[in-house]
């Protein structure tokens, strides 16, 4: 039924139509992670026959026929980082492999509400700590343009599935990069949204400051309508901010005629693979003859992103996974013999390498006679980026940059002998996360490998719409990424 | 008699050096909210173990604090009552350690800017007022409980006290004898209830006190070494456990050691404190702002909201009892420091203007009356009732022994004085004709009396006395019966 090349606006029209049943479509897409994921390993969890079960009452809301939401009766799967009632939520980690909360995000609460179909949990990098999805304990997810490269990470599960048809649409979580790489890396779009536009309850934090829930879909329209309906204040989450409801897939089309676009000079120096820079100077100089005004900016501090992302990162790290010490849930080792055994064995087997690294660097960093040069002087840092931001987007609509440095690279490097290559990588995406920024990757097409490149769109808080509308924009100069549909088809 | 021992031990040793004790305290009080500080849970005392937790106060993961909005306002009260300055903006910060009764391994505390800041209380010692600085007043989440297997083979958690609003009051240093320490402790106790915002139920553990304690030489300005001191949980363990350690601390310094810095644990029963054995003495709580809270904001109205809303306090009526009202200074203080019996006195002289008459019943036959049959006569009474006595004790409407008899008789019934008073006919009998013809009628009953006094003797005046008050049912007022016996026995034949 080339049920791959429909949309989402699509599947939900036939669904309405009962062109197909709820039933059938999850169907599909349970046989298709059957058939596929062995390769890909996206999914942590299926739950096949809880999908079922709520494909039967979502089919009872599409016959009833009142008040139908657009997402009602589609399939879609989340990062393993985000609670599901009843269903085990592991962070892709020993230590929480069979923890299992007795509630779900309210992102989750918000979609099920509406009929959307839970597929199961997708694999990430353990704690979200990661850019391949190569420290899971549950293995690694390939990328399904070509399994020899990585997915990107931290959301690679949630990418990749999205990519590879294994749901119509994910929710992925955004610390440093981790929704906007794999996107990038996968060939779809995904968007982390401004700090406080989506409830983190339910969201198993890695750093409080910086996370955030995001949708990734095929196409910028999907993903405005997944943000629709996870967007709003959340009396469960006090960081989550109060305003008004916005309908974020509504003038996606209007065109940005008048828009201004900067291009901060920063974010194309050295480092950069030429491929993407020529990727995103094109698309730039499209977008300009649909009528946009591409301007230079800069963010002199963007420099320190990388230093400041990763103390303050693994600072609130450090206190956020102290709770996992085998006393209430999560891995304990059988054999401890005192309190402080019990603490040091089940956190040494239950957590993977990078994870420990993290929690020593953000000890070290809060530890006193550090906490003043270490942490104290990222915090201050970190403002210098937001003001930074600010005076850019006082002059501009939204800034265009690269997502990462190059496409996805190779499964199974070996970089232990240089573990600061990767955490350079992230200089583009955890500014925006230090800043609380809203910024929407978006695919460009594919470079010479035929792996995919991207670009991200960032803007003021809470100024999604603007960035939805630019990513729309993209898409119609570049298309939908195609390619990737016909060797994952449904 | 200990107090004083240690005041001549303090003044004179072997080698003259006389001793100074400098104690702060840290006074934790759990704040009685309906819910938790940071979840929906029931904020109660005890209960089923683990039977009001839900998956934020056990800090599972995913899951976020939320404030209770009651909570700031209950320690934002406790900091206008203790004369504190509110911080404008304050937030909360976590506190990291490893312990199995905090379930997020780390406690949500105020660090670098407490919610409230220098303030003072006031104490009285030797019939001065004294100001002891309070240096901070901050928030936090109470921890849960572990109890112990007594076989040692097994720890159990109770999480039910766990994220009960805590606000820890921390004075400074101006304390300078274990007798202050407990009047201070006394002091905060009583301006905590007063703000209604702690049950300071000490058995209960809603009251706890800490004791930092060091000595030095009289006149001496450094700081000696102190040491910190827990669980303390009556004012009488504080004063003890001051003395105790003060003791100890000065006979360390005789026999020329150091004093080391560290924990004790105060055990009552042995009235002795020991050494806590913590592995580390200093450990590092690695300070940071709570990310999943935004800061605590203030405004002027918020403040000025909040301290209407504040009972007048003990330290004001006091002072309005002495200056207003010309009570003395001990009762004053003694009514002051109960906010029962205060109100009770307030509603009492809105009815009867003799302060000191109403003052005075208070102090002898209500509070007899309250130890007697405990604080809940008080309500059973009602100071309107009270006061309606006194009107007729002031006015010598009925006599002293009848008043106690009424007053008795309230406690048990919901009577009105008045008509008790004209029940019993308990009203003082002054109709001059009537206390002239049972005077006459003694005179006559009682010859032998009669001619007792003649003869000088003036006891027998008291024995006729009483025959006539009795005559009257004891309803006579004794100066106009004395005026009139006198009278009567100077015109009767001899």
């Amino acid at each position: 039924m080339n049920i791959h090349a429909k949309t989402l606006k699509e599947l939900s029209k036939m669904l309405i139509n009962k062109e197909i049943g709820a039933v059938e479509l999850t169907r599909c897409f349970i046989d298709n992670i059957k058939r596929q994921d062995k390769e890909l390993n996206c999914y942590i969890t299926v739950c096949e026959d809880e999908a079922l079960e709520k494909a039967r009452e979502a089919q009872k809301l599409l016959d009833a026929g009142k008040n139908i939401s657009p997402l009602c009766g589609i399939p879609f799967a989340v990062k393993d980082n985000i609670c599901t009632k009843n269903i085990r939520t592991t962070c892709a980690s020993k230590m929480l492999e069979n923890f299992v909360p007795p509630y779900s995000a309210t992102a989750v609460d918000k979609l099920e509400e509406k009929g959307a179909i839970l597929l199961g949990k997708l694999n990430m990098d353990e704690f979200g700590m990661g850019c391949s999805t190569e420290n899971s304990y549950f293995g690694p997810v390939r990328n399904p343009w070509n399994t020899e490269y990585v997915a990107g990470g931290s959301s690679g599960g949630s990418a990749a599935a999205v990519a590879a048809n294994l749901a119509v649409f994910t929710l992925g979580s955004d610390t440093g990069g981790s929704i906007r790489q794999p996107a990038a890396f996968c060939g779809v779009v995904g968007l982390k949204p401004t700090y406080g536009l989506v409830s983190r309850y339910g969201l198993v934090a890695f750093a409080s400051s910086l996370d955030q829930i995001g949708p990734i879909a095929r196409d910028v329209t999907e993903c405005a309508m997944v943000l629709n309906e996870i967007a709003g204040y959340d009396p469960m989450d006090s960081t989550s901010v109060k305003k008004a409801s916005e309908d974020y897939s509504e003038n996606l089309d209007q065109g940005i005629d008048g828009m201004k676009i900067g291009m901060p000079e920063e974010f194309f120096g050295t480092g950069l693979d030429p491929e993407i820079r020529e990727a995103i100077f094109k698309t730039a100089e499209a977008l300009e003859r649909n009528g946009a005004r591409i301007e230079k900016v800069s963010l002199p501090s963007l420099r320190h992103t990388v230093a400041c992302y990763y103390l303050i990162s693994s600072a609130e790290a450090s206190s956020n996974l102290a709770r996992y010490d085998g006393i209430r849930f999560g891995y304990r080792n059988p054999y401890a013999k005192t309190v402080d055994e019990l603490y040091k064995l089940s956190r040494a087997e239950g957590f993977g390498r990078e994870v420990k690294k993290r929690i020593l660097l953000g000890t070290y960093a809060l530890s006193s006679g550090f906490h003043d040069k270490l942490y104290i002087k990222a915090l201050k840092v970190r403002r210098m980026i937001l003001e930074d931001f600010n005076n850019a987007l006082e002059k501009v609509d939204c800034l265009i940059a690269p997502v990462y440095p190059t496409a996805a690279f190779r499964a199974d490097e070996d970089n232990s002998d240089d573990p600061l290559t990767k955490y350079l990588s992230d200089i583009y995406t955890a500014a925006v996360n230090l800043a609380g920024l809203p910024a929407l990757a978006v695919p460009l097409g594919l470079d010479k490998c035929g792996l995919p490149t991207g670009m991200q769109i960032i803007g003021k808080a809470f100024s999604e719409k603007i960035l939805l509308r630019a990513g729309y924009a993209v898409e119609q100069i570049t298309g939908r990424v195609a390619g990737v549909e016909k060797r994952h088809a449904v | 008699m200990r107090l004083s021992k240690l005041q001549a031990e303090l003044r004179g040793w072997k080698n003259g050096m006389q001793y100074e004790v400098v104690i702060g305290l840290e006074i934790h009080a759990e704040l009685k909210t309906k819910s938790k500080m940071f979840c929906g849970c029931r904020n109660v005392f005890g209960g089923e173990p683990n039977a009001n937790c839900c998956p934020v106060c056990l800090g599972m993961p995913g899951t976020l604090p939320v404030i209770n909005r009651q909570a700031v306002i209950y320690a934002i009260k406790a900091g206008l009552a203790m004369n504190c300055k509110i911080s404008e903006f304050s937030r909360m910060d976590r506190k990291n350690y490893f312990y199995p009764d905090m379930p997020k391994a780390y406690q949500i505390s105020q660090y670098n800017i407490p919610l409230c800041h220098d303030g003072y209380v006031e104490i009285e010692t030797d019939d001065q007022t004294k100001r002891i600085g309070i240096e901070r007043i901050h928030l936090e989440e109470d921890a849960g409980k572990l109890i112990h297997d007594p076989n040692g083979q097994k720890t159990l958690i109770d999480y039910n006290r766990c994220g009960v609003p805590l606000i820890e009051i921390v004075t400074r240093p101006d304390i300078r004898s274990p007798k202050e320490a407990r009047l201070v402790f006394e002091s905060i106790r009583t301006i905590l209830e007063y703000a209604g915002i702690c049950d300071c139920r000490m058995q209960e553990g809603s009251l706890r006190a800490d004791v930092n304690l060091s000595v030095r030489p009289l006149g001496e300005k450094a700081l000696g070494t102190r040491t910190e001191m827990k669980n303390l949980n009556s004012f009488r363990a504080v004063e003890r456990a001051c003395e105790a350690e003060a003791r100890r601390q000065i006979e360390l310094l005789e026999k020329g050691l150091k004093i080391v810095r560290e924990t004790r644990r105060w055990d009552d029963a042995k009235q002795a404190s020991f050494p806590l054995r913590d592995k580390e003495e200093n450990p590092d709580y690695r300070f940071f702002p709570e990310p999943d809270l935004v800061p605590i904001v203030v405004d002027a109205d918020w403040i000025n909201e909040i301290k209407a809303s504040l009972p007048e306090l003990p330290e004001s009526r006091r002072k309005r009892y002495i200056e207003q009202m010309g009570i003395p200074s001990y009762d004053a203080g003694l009514i002051a420091s109960n906010k029962a019996v205060s109100d009770f006195f307030d509603e009492a002289v809105k009815i009867c203007g003799n302060y000191k008459l109403v003052s005075n019943w208070l102090m002898t036959e209500v509070l007899r009356l309250v130890n007697e049959k405990g604080e809940a006569v008080l309500p059973k009474l009602t100071a309107r009732r009270f006061g309606e006595l006194m009107v007729y004790c002031d006015n010598g409407g009925i006599s002293q022994a009848s008043a106690k008899k009424v007053l008795e008789m309230l406690c048990e019934t919901d009577e009105e004085p008045c008509q008790i008073i004209e029940r019993l006919g308990l009203k003082v009998q002054r109709d001059e004709s009537i206390v002239e013809s049972v005077v006459n009628k003694v005179i006559q009953d009682n010859p032998r009396a009669v001619a007792d006094y003649k003869s000088g003797k003036t006891k027998a005046f008291g024995f006729l006395m009483g025959k006539v008050m009795a005559g009257l049912k004891g309803n006579g007022d004794p100066a106009q019966v004395k005026e009139i016996l006198a009278r009567e026995l100077k015109s009767s034949k001899d």
